[in-house]
């Protein structure tokens, strides 16, 4: 503790406990929603979130809401791309056993707003209100900064389901011998390794099934976003000749009748199959509810409980969120929503928050056996506030792994069974 | 809410005071939860090569992490991730998962094995590998109740010398086969 802060809770004496009050005191601007948490998105971050602050305080309400009556897993749907995986079944989860086991309702409805002022969410199967709300609804699409999009035409698959699957049709429809583009957005995205373990599950799809095929990779970025080194050992062993990477490369326009994108709207490149990812920006819902920061995309968040800076007893967690050094992942969202359930928890109950502590672990495949990780430990620093990295905790596989591979299946078994059950 | 902790802000004069004042530091249940991701909630796993943690000898977790952290124990995440905490941090989270009910798997196990791992068990595992492996002395893990794969990839480091086997074990498992390898990692899955 540092002679500040020991100061400045020596001088509030009780004080710090009439600042904890001073905290939940002025949550609850609704009776209606007293001890109530309406969390919002029932994915990586949602789940957690909803399931942990149950585990600490059981005497809380607390609702889920969710427009599906499943949830889809973006990590490892690279692999069904790839062909190693038959369906996405085992990529899906049920909220059935959550609720149960926890107590958890859940509602299946769209959120349409959430009236920051009278502590409600709104949504099509009626109002919500809450003392504290958790908002985690990953990512929507920048769409008007490419020109003509349609990703009926040119599957994103950057949230796993339907587009998953059509752009694997796309490639199984295919003929030998076709092009393949993919197009990466500026960083920052949901999951920044995610797009080159995609580059290398569908150049070994097509290297196995469409001979002569191969994959142009047009990068916004200047380099390779993550785990650079390691990729490109993976594709100079596996897909030597199938992969053709092109640095700073931002497609701004497509042809959807000529199949062709046009990069910084000059350079005409054609296609069989084309895989855009879009720029991305917060879940839609944060814009609805004025989370968004001055940036137009993402939403500014305190660092140790993730409340929103734009509106108290708002709490918006995962990819949505600017969580300084963390990056947009599923682990990232998985251990953000345990740090704002856990304060939460405590501000719900007059009790002294704690420091952020946070993990991100993130595989991806380079192969059918192969993957490598990127790790990091998280915690606030103490002068600027913000989340930063532990020195040391951070760093890649030394090289590509069998072991790393089983591993990451493990990995996918946890945290979607951490979520469902 | 801001307006009131601005105000009780200037009353204190210049200081500068965040909202992070108010918060402790890390607790023994902030660290840990980080690691469930993985390692499954309260550290029971739902992955067949991830260890559950629930459990887990107090002095064996420590002494775990602070191989990672140091490299005298090689790992793939885990060697990076350790560095990630202080050893007051890692006592905390060994604490924590120490607490926690031990979990058992629903693993495919051999019966022919399980029986043959018993015998390897008594010969050379029982004296450190306390109750079929439920309990320890020392530093030594608690084992029974491990994915089966989990086990096999550990005991197939420390047969292939990946994995450095301690004095005290060395002496015992020295003459142990692959196949008594393979039957002791059966047995002590098959513990419930």
């Amino acid at each position: 503790m540092t002679m500040e802060r020991r100061n400045f809770l020596k001088l509030l004496g009780a004080g710090a406990g009439a600042a904890t009050l001073g905290l939940a005191g002025c949550a609850t601007t609704n009776k209606a929603g007293a001890r109530k948490v309406v969390v919002v998105g029932g994915g990586y971050g949602g789940t957690i979130a909803a399931k942990y602050i149950r585990m600490q305080d059981p005497t809380l309400e607390v609702t889920l809401i969710e427009r599906n009556d499943h949830f889809i897993s973006c990590p490892f749907s690279n692999l069904y791309i790839g062909g190693l995986m038959p369906d996405l079944s085992s990529l899906t989860i049920k909220y059935d056993q959550l609720a149960t086991n926890h107590g958890i309702k859940v509602v299946q409805a769209e959120v349409t707003a959430i009236d920051a002022k009278a502590h409600v969410v709104k949504t099509s199967k009626g109002d919500f209100p809450y003392e504290k709300c958790v908002v985690s609804p990953g990512i929507d699409f920048r769409t008007n900064e490419i020109k003509g999009y349609d990703p009926e035409i040119m599957p994103h698959a950057w949230k796993a389901g339907p587009q998953t699957v059509l752009l694997r049709k796309q490639l199984e429809a295919m003929k030998p011998g076709g092009t393949v583009i993919l197009s990466i957005p500026l960083a920052p995205f949901r999951c920044p390794p995610g797009p080159y373990e995609r580059t290398s599950m569908i150049a070994m799809y097509l290297k196995q099934n469409k001979p002569g095929s191969k994959i142009i990779v047009l990068d916004a970025n200047p380099d390779i976003v993550s785990k650079k080194g390691l990729f490109l050992k993976g594709w100079k062993k596996h897909y030597e000749g199938i992969i053709d990477y092109r640095p700073a490369k931002k497609v701004t326009e497509v042809d959807n009748k000529n199949m062709s994108v046009l990069v910084e709207g000059i350079e005409e490149i054609k296609g069989d199959v084309i895989n855009i990812i879009p720029p991305q920006k917060a879940g839609a819902i944060a814009h609805t509810a004025g989370l968004v920061g001055a940036d137009g995309k993402w939403c500014p968040v305190r660092s140790f409980d993730f409340e929103s800076r734009n509106h108290p007893d708002i709490h918006v967690i995962g990819d949505s969120s600017i969580a300084g050094a963390m990056p947009k992942s599923g682990y990232s969202a998985n251990s953000e929503a345990k740090v704002c359930a856990t304060n939460i928890v405590a501000m719900m109950n007059g009790r002294k928050m704690t420091e952020m502590s946070a993990i991100n672990t993130c595989y991806s495949y380079l192969s059918a056996k192969e993957a490598v990780s990127v790790t990091g430990v998280y915690r606030v620093n103490a002068s600027t506030q913000a989340i930063e990295a532990v020195p040391g905790s951070v760093g890649v596989s030394a090289d590509l792994s069998e072991t790393e591979a089983m591993y990451a299946e493990s990995w996918i078994r946890n945290i979607l069974h951490e979520m469902s059950t | 809410m801001r307006r009131k902790l601005s105000v009780m802000t200037l009353a204190l004069g210049a200081m500068v005071v965040s909202a992070a004042a108010y918060a402790i530091p890390p607790t023994a249940e902030i660290l840990s939860y980080a690691c469930a991701g993985c390692h499954g909630t309260s550290g029971a796993s739902a992955g067949p090569s991830m260890p559950s943690l629930a459990g887990q000898n107090k002095a064996f977790f420590v002494d775990a992490m602070k191989k990672f952290k140091s490299g005298e124990r090689t790992g793939t995440v885990m060697a990076r991730l350790a560095k990630g905490y202080s050893d007051e941090q890692i006592v905390a989270m060994a604490d924590f998962f120490a607490k926690q009910k031990r979990a058992s798997q629903t693993t495919e196990i051999d019966p022919a094995l399980v029986a043959q791992g018993k015998v390897v068990y008594d010969n050379a595992c029982k004296r450190c590998h306390l109750e079929s492996g439920k309990e320890f002395e020392e530093d030594t893990p608690v084992v029974a109740g491990q994915w089966l794969k989990y086990l096999q990839i550990q005991m197939g480091e420390f047969r292939d010398g990946k994995r450095k086997i301690s004095d005290k074990k060395a002496e015992k498992v020295k003459s142990l086969t692959a196949a008594d390898w393979e039957a002791a990692a059966h047995f002590y899955a098959s513990q419930k």
